[in-house]
């Protein structure tokens, strides 16, 4: 009898932001479905209202079924049998229950059997279904896979394929092989185009495929046969239907194990092309993985929350040397830490999942007409900044994911140790976070420019000018000391216009500044609403300006020339 | 009524509960009644059951129309929404002065005068009974007063073929399937497969639909659309459009008097001390599984 959205009143301070009103005006084109769908919003606050009231029926269900199976999902875990894949059963519950509350397809447009909504509300689902079950939301999560057909796929594809996802279709995005990872220019599965029945088939060999037996895939495979490039890669949509794709195997994980990762061979798969060819890797896949990013970013989110809510529960019963344990100040410092990662990790998801809104709205909208000049520059405006939070969240939050598990577990002593407590569960499926998607390293090399070009910098310096009541002063001007760092700490680590320098400490300027930012979020937030944020906004600065005070110390007290310690001797 | 077809008139009757199942210090008034305005009203959980049922005859038969017939206060709308957006077609409000106060027979009564009203229908199911009276009572007493067959303790309805129900009941002692003719009472245990989910979408079709009074009562923000979308209107009947009987509802309807309520706190008095031997444990065992305390 939970329910994981009402019981979390963060989630709606997030949902009623002021910039709300803008994107759901661009998202309903004006409410212009309200006489076409007898389910489509009548002006702003009927859409609030329905969002609210929808993430009611997902925060029910989450703790009602999901959670509750979550448990056992890890134990039973998906099979494979023939090729195929059978999932454990309460997973296929959990399947059932979503589809059945018409979750499925939430971001698309009406016309294809969805719900138009925005990515707030949308990520929102996602931050809560990752709480009851991070593997799960893997799974639901897919869906996202139809965003990107949405935008490039042809109108036949789109009402061919869209609507089953509204249906409850699965997706699987199979992009990885064995020998291209983190480096998808390498991929070597063969799209063969076959002239007289006009169709392209598909060879060779997917691995780390999450969900890898779902009903639609899309397909990252080289139709250019004599290239070697991500320039000659190109995206497909295969329908299992069609067949010739098998599952080889599934991998024995260490977390998330509800969610199938599949090894696929294709054997002569009838595919189709989307979009153009040549642009899989460099344009579609891009913005596939920008938006799995946001989802895993929500996955972190969901985790923490978790994490806080165990390791509470617990800290409270618990009983040792006459008192709860959460009375000692080691306890409820890590406790306290907890809970301000996970407000810092949320408050930075609603951010970004704001500007990709502002932008994507825009941005579908110039393909229907002519943007006005005000709106061309808000396009540019919000997409530099989806750009630029996007790796930074990602990073972040998927590290706080894995630190606030991890203490989560501290907190229960040796009881964490044992499998009776949900909190190893957690730990297990946070490890993946700040790999998958790009690991964290990987976010950093997406997220340095926005450094070095200003655009962190550029968004800190707004929120400063943003208005705070007095009392708050006192938090702002931490929050300009570690600005005054970063800026330093750029300028050093920029000046000597050495690339492996930067490189190496890039992760130091790219936290550095996502502590900074994630801070200011708080502080707005405790401004809206002292009592929900206050706290966290307190502790979240206290550590975050440690952090940027030992990144700080830690550059100016490097000589460039040391870096030769580090570097690997590889002649033994 | 009796023919055989491929569309079934399904009538689900649901209770609002005050939400027994979470009580708070505030639960029960001074005189040891039931403090509805403190528990959280719900849409009875065997209802849900019920209706889940009706909604599974609909899977199959996609042209059957389930309408939830509720008595109770004006709030009571709610349990149609929550109907509507699980997959209902329509709902009735029952709703009267004159029904206050009624006991099991006065229920029975005026809800089966409001099926009289409806008139066309094959399966009238609900919960076996409701959290707040426990009595069981009423379902079996709309049988009565229609004059048509009943199954009681229902966990789930197999199949309906040329004009019959087969239904699997859950007995204290085990299984028993049954049959018997349309139209029929089913009322289904707690057993059942839980009730499905609210739907997104039939939540936003649905979340505007009012009763008059409602309407009368809120600031309602968007006015033409009741007009425009006649679903959007919730039935509201009264005792004069069931054509009931004004002396046998509510009150006056009710022979059952409560003389005295006493409060009972339960104690632990009684300890027991057991070795750890085979037959101690087995002695365990068989009362805990006699008291269903397990099992």
């Amino acid at each position: 009898m939970a329910n994981f959205y009402t019981d979390t009143p963060q989630l709606k301070h997030h949902l009623n932001h002021p910039l709300m009103k803008r994107i759901v005006e661009l998202r309903e084109r004006n409410y212009q479905d309200k006489d076409k769908y007898d389910y489509a919003p009548m002006d702003f606050e009927d859409a609030m209202d329905s969002y609210d009231k929808v993430l009611e029926i997902v925060g029910e269900i989450c703790g009602d079924v999901i959670a509750p199976n979550a448990e056992g999902v890890d134990q039973e875990g998906p099979t494979v049998h023939n090729g195929r894949v059978t999932y454990a059963s309460g997973t296929q519950e959990n399947l059932d229950a979503t589809r059945n509350a018409g979750l499925m397809g939430m971001a698309l447009p009406r016309q294809y059997g969805g719900l138009n909504f925005p990515i707030v509300p949308y990520i929102m689902a996602a931050d809560i279904v990752s709480r009851a079950d991070a593997g799960f939301q893997n799974l639901w999560g897919l869906q996202d896979c139809a965003e990107t057909l949405y935008q490039f796929a042809d109108e036949d594809q789109k009402n061919r394929f869209l609507p089953e996802v509204s249906k409850g279709a699965t997706m699987s995005m199979d992009l990885t092989e064995p020998d291209a990872g983190s480096d998808l220019q390498a991929v070597m599965l063969k799209a063969t185009y076959n002239e007289q029945e006009d169709t392209w088939y598909l060879n060779g060999v997917k691995r780390f495929i999450t969900n890898g037996d779902s009903d639609i895939h899309l397909v990252l495979a080289r139709s250019e046969a004599d290239s070697t490039d991500g320039r000659g890669l190109s995206m497909f949509v295969y329908d299992k239907k069609s067949g010739g794709v098998n599952v080889r195997r599934i991998e024995n994980k260490m977390g998330i194990k509800g969610s199938p990762t599949c090894e696929l061979v294709f054997k002569n798969a009838k595919a189709e092309l989307v979009g153009s060819r040549r642009l899989g890797l460099i344009k579609y896949v891009m913005s596939l993985m920008n938006g799995a990013r946001l989802g895993i970013m929500a996955q972190a989110v969901g985790l923490c929350e978790a994490a806080y809510q165990e390791a509470y529960d617990y800290a409270i019963s618990r009983r040792q040397f006459g008192k709860a344990i959460i009375q000692f100040p080691a306890v409820y410092e890590m406790i306290a830490n907890i809970r301000a990662k996970t407000d810092a990790s949320r408050a930075m998801l609603y951010e970004t999942a704001r500007f990709v809104d502002m932008y994507k709205a825009l941005d579908d909208i110039s393909k229907e007409r002519k943007l006005t000049s005000e709106e061309r520059v808000e396009l540019k405006y919000y997409s530099r900044l989806a750009d630029a939070f996007t790796p930074l969240g990602k990073g972040m939050t998927t590290e706080f994911a894995n630190e606030t598990t991890y203490d989560a577990i501290q907190i229960h002593g040796g009881s964490g140790f044992m499998k009776d407590y949900a909190c190893e569960r957690l730990y297990r499926d946070a490890r993946i976070t700040n790999i998958y998607e790009g690991t964290t390293q990987l976010q950093v090399v997406a997220a340095i420019r926005h450094v070095t070009t200003g655009t962190y910098l550029n968004r800190i310096k707004e929120y400063e000018e943003m208005p705070i009541t007095p009392e708050l002063e006192s938090l702002r001007r931490p929050l300009t000391k570690m600005t005054k760092m970063y800026e330093k700490l750029v300028e050093i680590v920029t000046s000597p216009k050495d690339p492996e320098y930067l490189d190496f400490n890039a992760r130091r300027l790219v936290e550095s500044a996502g502590h900074i930012v994630m801070g200011y979020l708080l502080l707005l937030s405790a401004n809206d609403n002292p009592e929900l944020y206050r706290r966290s906004a307190e502790v979240y600065i206290h550590f975050g300006q440690n952090e940027v005070i030992k990144n700080y110390n830690f550059v100016t007290k490097f000589r460039i020339e040391d870096l030769g310690y580090y570097k690997p001797i590889l002649n033994k | 009524m009796l023919q055989s077809k491929m569309r079934f008139n399904i009538i689900v009757l649901a209770k609002q509960v005050p939400d027994t199942r979470n009580v708070g210090k505030n639960a029960m008034k001074a005189d040891g009644t039931v403090n509805r305005a403190a528990l959280p009203a719900i849409f009875n959980p065997e209802d849900l059951n019920a209706l889940e049922q009706a909604l599974q005859i609909k899977d199959t038969y996609p042209n059957s129309k389930i309408t939830i017939l509720t008595m109770g206060p004006g709030r009571a709308a709610e349990v149609i929404r929550e109907g509507l957006y699980r997959g209902a077609d329509e709902g009735v409000l029952l709703t009267d002065r004159a029904f206050a106060g009624a006991d099991t027979l006065a229920t029975s009564y005026a809800l089966s005068m409001a099926v009289r009203k409806i008139s066309d229908f094959d399966i009238i199911i609900s919960g076996r009974q409701a959290i707040d009276g426990d009595t069981a009572q009423v379902g079996p007493q709309v049988a009565e007063k229609l004059g048509i067959p009943q199954v009681t303790y229902a966990e789930n309805i197999e199949s309906i073929e040329n004009g019959r129900i087969r239904i699997k009941r859950r007995l204290e002692n085990g299984v028993e399937t049954v049959e018997a003719p349309l139209p029929i009472v089913v009322t289904v245990n707690s057993s059942a497969q839980p009730c499905r989910p609210r739907n997104a979408k039939l939540l936003q079709k649905y979340k505007h639909a009012k009763t008059v009074t409602e309407r009368q009562a809120e600031n309602i923000d968007y006015i033409d659309i009741y007009s425009e979308r006649p679903y959007l209107n919730l039935i509201e009947w009264g005792v004069a459009d069931v054509d009931a009987d004004v002396k046998l509802c509510g009150l006056s309807g009710s022979p059952t008097k409560v003389k005295k309520i006493e409060n009972i706190s339960f104690q632990a008095k009684e300890n027991k001390v057991l070795s750890d031997s085979n037959e101690d444990i087995n002695e365990l065992m068989k009362e805990l599984i006699e008291n269903h305390t397990i099992g």
